[in-house]
């Protein structure tokens, strides 16, 4: 039976309004904006949508959610359940649930470890919080196991995955042997929305709760110091082309861009 | 105890030095170096010279066909044992396709971090300062790193280079990557290029890049004709690559291409952060977009309010003729 594992992150939402976005630098948090609930990082469902297409393929395939974060997340290991993955597990532990990007990756290594056997581990590219980027490669080094990243494409047969990724001017095929790392982009596509009654299925699928202790090792350390976290001042006076009609205003800006020697 | 500064430079498919490594070597002079860079690829030696002349103390070239194209496990333990050697108190690579594959991973070797994407870097005594955006482009952070070495991946662009001083001396040796394709458990069996034609996007001095506004994918045709009359590149937002009006290499922003011409023209396209985030350092940014309130004129130094339809061909019929007078 092939096992895939998919890592889900939950993060404010980033179709935040910009009005809104306000941090905390003292904190050095972002102030979450009542109303607006907290979403599954978007390539973390892309991940789930690249699993469940394999899993089309070859119905007996398990998918397991791992997420780690703080209660809310159970939201998000939900959503993943009623899009098609069999299980959640939900890391929930004070000790780890603010941990930086390294010590993130040693507490998801240790769950999946627990996990296996596994034959595929899906990441996003980024978390679209942090947009760091390092969780899914790192934890492919912690595990001993290739990584390919930014994947439009992930097939999975006869224990090996290929994969399409995404080149600044192309693509390129990589196969690499299960177990493997994999992370995920947005040109694999839209994931599907789950419909009513697998929101109902998804309320009988089993979520284990495990912490630190479950898991095993010591808490893990940060290796990184968040020293200030900002909004950047980026707005400047913007000069507005006007005009009687269009015609006029698209000349009048052509005109403006050569006075200003920039065409 | 670890000193200086290691970068790791690149070359482009077309066996140039990729713009991004004069950059990383400024970076590790500013910062107070010295500077050694690793060059590894296939016929990379020749870029050596290139590299001390733009400021780097030593180069060490590590040519071997097993490093292209790039593949993690083979750049890793060469990676790592150049790393042991130099023991630098730094270590940088670009925010490229390899960067981003290459440094976590090497990170993880060292027990140490690496801040990605920064966009400007200093010192605070022996400690790494590394600035990057996150949240979309909404927010910036700014990170220490406790470990050795302090790692950063930086963006194109982020850093100017020094000026190139062709009396600069500096050691160049050569290494064998010390690899072995039985270590290599990745294979790539295909590669393709897709719109390789024109300008490239990231040299190019002028964008027009298309958004959702455009309608259809019918529209691009129109930025494509101006584009070809200023000699500039057409770029697109996220949701027209999305929605397939346009090929994915073109997306600008944060999981598309950062784009630093002087001129970004952006035609009905709203200026959400994710696509603010890869035109961060444009200082023109012209924005033509019917809703006066789109958070695009916000960065913008020249907008237009209106129908892009109506206003974009005798822009562009002006800008033809004003070219060629
Ligand atoms: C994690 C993540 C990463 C992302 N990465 C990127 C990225 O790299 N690049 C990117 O671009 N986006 C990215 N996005 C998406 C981003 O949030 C926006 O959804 C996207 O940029 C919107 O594209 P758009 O401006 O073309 O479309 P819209 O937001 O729909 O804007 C269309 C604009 O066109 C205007 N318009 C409509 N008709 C006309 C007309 N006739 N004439 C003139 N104007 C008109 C409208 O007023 C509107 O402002 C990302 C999102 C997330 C969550
Ligand atoms: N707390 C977390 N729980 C589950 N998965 C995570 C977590 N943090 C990061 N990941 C995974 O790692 C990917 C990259 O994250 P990052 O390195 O933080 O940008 C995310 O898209 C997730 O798939």
């Amino acid at each position: 039976m092939p096992h895939i594992i998919c890592l889900a992150k939950q993060v404010p939402d980033p179709e935040t309004p910009a009005a809104q976005f306000k941090v905390d630098e003292a904190a050095k948090k972002v102030i979450p904006v009542p109303g607006i609930q907290p979403v599954p990082s978007q390539f973390d469902t892309i991940g789930v949508e690249a699993a469940l297409r394999i899993k089309d393929d070859v119905a007996d395939t398990i998918i397991t959610i791992v997420s780690l974060g703080p209660d809310s997340n159970r939201d998000t290991i939900k959503h993943s359940l009623a899009m098609g993955a069999d299980e959640g597990v939900h890391i929930n532990d004070p000790a780890v649930n603010d941990s930086d990007h390294w010590a993130t990756a040693e507490t998801l290594a240790a769950a999946i470890k627990k996990l296996e056997p596994y034959d595929l581990i899906i990441a996003g590219r980024q978390a679209v919080d942090w947009d760091m980027g390092v969780v899914g490669t790192t934890i492919a080094e912690i595990l001993d196991l290739p990584s390919v990243t930014i994947a439009k494409d992930v097939k999975m047969a006869d224990g090996t995955v290929t994969v399409e990724r995404v080149l600044l001017d192309g693509f390129e095929t990589v196969e690499a042997p299960t177990p493997c790392v994999v992370t995920v982009s947005n040109e694999l596509g839209e994931p599907r929305y789950p419909q009513l009654r697998q929101i109902m299925q998804a309320a009988k699928k089993e979520v284990k709760t495990w912490t630190i202790a479950d898991l095993g090792i010591d808490t893990p350390q940060n290796r990184t110091t968040l020293e200030a976290l900002f909004v950047p001042d980026t707005s400047i006076e913007t000069e507005f082309i006007e005009g009687e009609s269009a015609q006029e205003i698209g000349e009048k800006l052509a005109v403006r861009l050569n006075e200003e020697k920039l065409i | 105890m670890a000193s200086g500064v290691l970068v790791f430079g690149e070359a482009t498919d077309d066996g140039g030095l990729n713009p991004v490594t004069k950059e990383l070597i400024a970076a590790g002079s500013n910062l107070g170096g010295p500077v050694t860079c690793v060059l590894a690829g296939t016929g990379v030696e020749g870029l050596a010279q290139e590299c001390v002349a733009a400021g780097a103390g030593k180069v060490i070239v590590v040519d071997d066909p097993i490093l292209t194209p790039y593949q993690g496990d083979a750049y890793i333990p060469m990676a790592e044992r150049i790393t042991k050697e130099v023991d630098p108190s730094v270590l940088l690579m670009g925010q490229t396709m390899m960067g981003r594959d290459l440094a976590p991973r090497l990170a993880q070797r060292f027990s140490t971090a690496v801040a990605m994407d920064c966009m400007a870097l200093s010192m605070d005594g022996d400690q790494l300062i590394a600035e990057r955006p996150c949240y979309g482009g909404s927010a910036r952070a700014r990170y220490k790193i406790n470990g050795t070495p302090q790692m950063a991946t930086l963006r194109a662009k982020a850093v100017e280079p020094l000026a190139p001083d062709s009396s600069r001396q500096g050691e160049i040796v050569r290494q064998d990557a010390g690899v072995t394709a039985d270590q290599v458990r990745t294979k790539i069996t295909d590669r393709r290029k897709e719109k390789a034609e024109g300008v490239r996007l990231e040299d190019a001095t002028v964008v027009i890049s298309g958004g959702r506004g455009l309608g259809g994918p019918e529209g691009f045709k129109e930025l494509e004709d101006l584009a070809e009359i200023m000699g500039g590149a057409v770029g697109a937002s996220r949701a027209v690559c999305d929605l397939g009006w346009y090929p994915v290499p073109t997306q600008v922003g944060l999981t598309g291409k950062v784009v630093t011409p002087d001129l970004y023209i952006a035609v009905g396209i709203s200026g959400a952060s994710q696509h603010m985030a890869g035109i961060s350092s444009v200082k023109n940014i012209v924005a033509i977009n019917k809703d006066a309130d789109a958070n695009i004129f916000k960065a913008s130094r020249f907008g237009v309010v209106g129908d892009w339809k109506e206003i974009f061909p005798a822009f562009k019929e002006k800008v033809r003729e004003l070219k060629s007078a």
